[in-house]
């Protein structure tokens, strides 16, 4: 390996590093403004110049590629005049309004110069004033405070894929905008608040709530989908006050989704917090013991045969387990968490996770997504496949049409009959998955809403063991997976199938069989009420409470611990950020509260018993934030029907997809905006 | 220069004529098709021209398509050059060069003139939407300084009375030559020195 001096010191860099990155190798503190490492090098802010021996000036240590022999140096006079220059010209123009910035606390600029600037100023000339642009609902604009470092229109161009943001002008009057100041079109969009060094762009709707150092920082996953990202809760009291992202290079990055960021003021909104009766109509607050004595009662007076569960979206593994073991305590066995009609083989856990791992996407070199819009239904796996298009020229296929996705593609059909033609060999793509090094299948849950959705799920799983392209480092079948609950769910056979028959739950709630539904925070299953008697236990007064009888309020997931597992199987862990509000209990408690009140025993002693028993149930899952192990994949039996139809892509109302971002006012002000602004055309 | 600003009054559609849509078909011949985006500049020229010398929207929007570029890109080249007008200016666009050289020979005083006899602020239609005057950076023709554009021609060895002459001459719509307003052929010397014996200096 090529070496470098840096302040005397002699160390080893890889080749293509550049001056910066051998500087933290050698853990020297370069400042800087425009440089990301998750972005193209711009060079245009001037704060990382070093000196650099033989050379006269000092260098732009981001852009500088790092060679052999190189003498570097930091701590001398020249570089430290230079910071000072530089931080003076950037100053120069910038507002003294840190008083009253939204940035102040957090921002690079403050600390910077605190470290590296002038104490005083000599620039009396007049600043120069810019006009704030509107960039839509979620980010705040306050241009004057501008540097120019255009990490945002790399971001929105590089990462984001919507090029929306731009330089206009040039020299001192250039300006940040998006195009005539249309809101950004993208689910990536607030992502550049964090990127922001200065407090140009600022959270909208946070704006003025706290300062950084007043909030207590929780550490947490995101359940709004079922990528689980990494997130950080920001709490204020029980207020969550925002959402921001967690480096996690094998799920996230360091971007999260606006859904995963604005959905939080929906935890304020909307909330159960006490239990309701519904009597001649209406809904009237009850006591606990009143609501269960009712709910058992119920229980007692039916057949078990006549009662059904229902999973909700953003249920924990703990709460899952829970509320299994209590269905079965009253003998119960019809329960499930799907809320359409997909196809599911449990049998094997690589029949339903993504095996390949969102890491895995940047190695892919042929991507073929059956039924799915990745960009609605999981984002940040869609910006892993919108890096790989980017950075390896990955070739990206589709059977059905999901619309923009950000990155170019190629449709090679829109019925199941392609599907049909590749398995067998009829068709000339087949070749192209044989000859592909790491190949990528993605199956939507759109695709297993078909007809045909198991023909899909085993057509392919047998395809690809008999063309040995599943090996022990690389399974190309991966199924994309929309709720934050389902594989834990899957894991721990919270579903009803019996013999061959997939939709035992359905058909039996189609045939008016059950007589109570306990519908534990679902509130996107969407069925038709007929007489039963419904259960909602959940934390929002959403779609689930509207048609209950009886409602047991519960807290939401940032109000109680829980493990996740993500759609590639990866254990995580949500933590309690807030705590549950007023008459609110937990969901498993409120499982032991019945089941006592049956004067049965308790089931669990205490919360980590219940965790111990709902681990030691899930599948070949390792430690929590790895993946789970590898096991030996064998072919399904083939005989499934095959139908030739339509691949439909079911458009999931994004920033309407749970009952937490259906409460919250920032995302319904995103999604008016989206539905008003058609796009017209500047994707590529 | 401050930032360009939007016209208010946007026409809704452009396409380019029939005649400039061959000009562009040639233009985007001269780069290899992966990188056509490399047109948009010319591009801007042509619908520029089409247009009495101003870039509508429309065309903005236009050339984007037309390139499978993004609007922002397109119009953040049109903000970026000084050649672009994003708003109308008169039939007779003068571009005053107030660079050094030309400052030091009197430009300022052109500027006096262009103020006092088309309109008192720059890139301002006069009342009779035949002029319009801005301040630009250098020319390249700092030999004859100063020096104004109009529209396609320079004109120059200015001062304040030849600078009314050519407005007033544009007025009743004599045009003036253009070139060197003191008798110079292009570049050459107004008289001849001589320098150590030599004719020519």
């Amino acid at each position: 390996m090529p070496k470098i001096v840096i302040n005397g010191k002699e160390i080893e860099f890889e080749n293509g590093m550049t001056v910066l990155q051998a500087c933290e190798l050698a853990n020297v503190e370069i400042p800087r403004f425009c440089y990301h490492e998750k972005l193209s090098i711009a060079g245009n802010c001037r704060m990382c110049l070093v000196e650099m021996e033989k050379s006269a000036k000092p260098i732009a240590s981001c852009a500088m590629p790092a060679a052999e022999g190189m003498n570097i140096k930091t701590n001398t006079e020249m570089v430290e005049k230079a910071r000072k220059g530089v931080m003076e010209f950037l100053l120069a123009n910038h507002p003294l309004d840190c008083p009253v910035c939204d940035q102040g606390g957090e921002c690079d600029l403050q600390d910077q110069s605190l470290y590296y600037g002038f104490d005083k100023s000599r620039f009396s000339e007049n600043k120069r004033a810019v006009q704030d642009k509107y960039m839509g609902p979620l980010i705040k604009t306050q241009m004057t405070r501008c540097i120019h470092c255009t990490r945002c229109v790399r971001f929105v161009e590089e990462v984001a894929g919507v090029e929306e943001i731009g330089a206009i002008g040039r020299g001192e009057n250039m300006e940040i905008t998006t195009y005539l100041e249309k809101s950004m079109d993208s689910e990536l969009s607030a992502n550049v608040i964090d990127l922001c060094p200065v407090g140009a762009l600022t959270s909208k709707p946070y704006a003025f709530e706290a300062r950084p150092w007043e909030l207590k920082k929780t550490e947490s996953i995101d359940v709004t989908d079922a990528v689980g990202s990494n997130i950080r809760v920001d709490t204020y009291g029980w207020e969550v006050k925002r959402i921001l992202p967690r480096v996690n290079e094998d799920i996230n990055e360091e971007w999260i989704s606006d859904k995963t960021r604005y959905s939080c003021d929906g935890l304020l909104k909307q909330r159960l917090d006490t239990p309701y009766i519904k009597r001649s109509g209406k809904f009237i607050k009850t006591s606990w013991d009143e609501a269960i004595s009712v709910l058992s009662e119920k229980i007692n007076n039916l057949k078990p045969s006549e009662i059904a569960g229902h999973l909700g979206d953003m249920i924990s593994i703990e709460n899952t387990f829970a509320f299994k073991k209590f269905l079965e305590s009253i003998k119960v066995s019809n329960f499930d968490f799907r809320e359409k009609k997909f196809f599911i083989n449990p049998g094997n856990k690589q029949n339903y996770i993504f095996n390949s791992s969102i890491q895995g996407i940047e190695n892919a070199d042929l991507i073929l997504l059956v039924g799915c819009n990745p960009r609605h239904e999981a984002t940040m796996v869609n910006a892993r496949i919108r890096k790989s298009f980017l950075h390896n020229k990955t070739k990206i296929y589709s059977i059905g049409d999901p619309g923009d996705l950000t990155y170019d593609y190629t449709i090679i059909g829109n019925n199941t009959k392609i599907i049909k033609d590749i398995i067998e060999g009829k068709d000339n793509f087949t070749d192209k998955i044989k000859s592909a090094k790491n190949p990528m299948i993605i199956i939507g849950e759109s695709a297993l809403e078909l007809s045909s959705g198991q023909f899909i799920l085993s057509g392919f799983k047998n395809f690809l063991i008999s063309n040995n392209l599943v090996k022990k480092d690389w399974n190309p079948l991966n199924i994309l997976i929309q709720n934050a609950s389902t594989v834990g769910a899957l894991d721990l056979g919270f579903y009803s199938i019996s013999n061959g028959e997939n939709f035992t739950f359905f058909e039996k709630l189609k045939n008016k069989e059950f007589k109570l539904i306990y519908l534990l925070g679902s509130d996107n299953f969407d069925f038709k009420k007929n007489d039963e008697f419904i259960v909602y236990q959940g934390s929002h007064g959403d779609r689930g409470a509207e048609i209950a009888d009886l409602i047991l309020p519960s807290p939401a997931f940032t109000e109680q611990n829980g493990l996740f597992l993500n759609l590639e199987g990866r254990l995580q862990e949500c933590r309690k950020a807030s705590y549950p509000i007023n008459d609110v209990k937990e969901d498993w408690k409120i499982f032991e509260m019945i089941i006592l009140k049956n004067e049965q025993k308790k089931q669990f002693k205490n919360f980590n018993d219940l965790r111990d028993q709902a681990i030691q149930n899930l599948k070949n899952t390792s430690n929590i934030g790895e993946l789970p192990n590898f096991t030996e994949f064998t072919k399904d039996n083939t005989n499934s029907t095959f139908l030739d139809e339509h691949v439909k892509i079911r458009d999931i109302d994004y920033y309407f997809s749970n009952s937490i971002s259906r409460s919250s006012k920032t995302m319904s002000q995103c999604r008016d905006v989206r539905v008003k602004n058609l796009k017209e055309g500047t994707n590529n | 220069m401050s930032l360009k600003k939007v016209y208010e009054n946007q026409p809704k559609d452009f396409v380019f004529t029939e005649t400039n849509l061959k000009l562009a078909e040639e233009i985007l011949k001269k780069y290899p098709n992966k990188n056509k985006k490399s047109a948009v500049m010319p591009f801007l020229y042509l619908a520029q021209k089409q247009n009495n010398n101003w870039i509508p929207l429309a065309a903005i929007k236009y050339i984007g398509k037309y390139l499978s570029m993004p609007y922002i890109r397109v119009y953040e080249i049109a903000t970026f050059y000084s050649m672009y007008n994003l708003a109308p200016v008169g039939k007779n666009f003068f571009q005053v060069c107030t660079t050094s050289p030309c400052l030091l020979r009197g430009a300022a005083k052109i500027v006096e003139v262009c103020k006092n006899k088309i309109s008192k602020k720059e890139n301002e239609v006069s009342k009779d939407g035949l002029f319009s005057w801005m301040e630009v950076e250098c020319l390249g023709a700092c030999v004859n300084a100063p020096v104004i554009q109009i529209n396609d021609d320079y004109f120059e060895d200015l001062d304040e009375k030849s600078t009314t002459k050519i407005i007033e001459s544009l007025q009743n719509n004599k045009p003036l030559k253009p070139g060197s307003f003191r008798g110079r052929k292009n570049t050459a010397p107004e008289k001849s020195y001589k320098i150590s014996g030599d004719q020519n200096a």
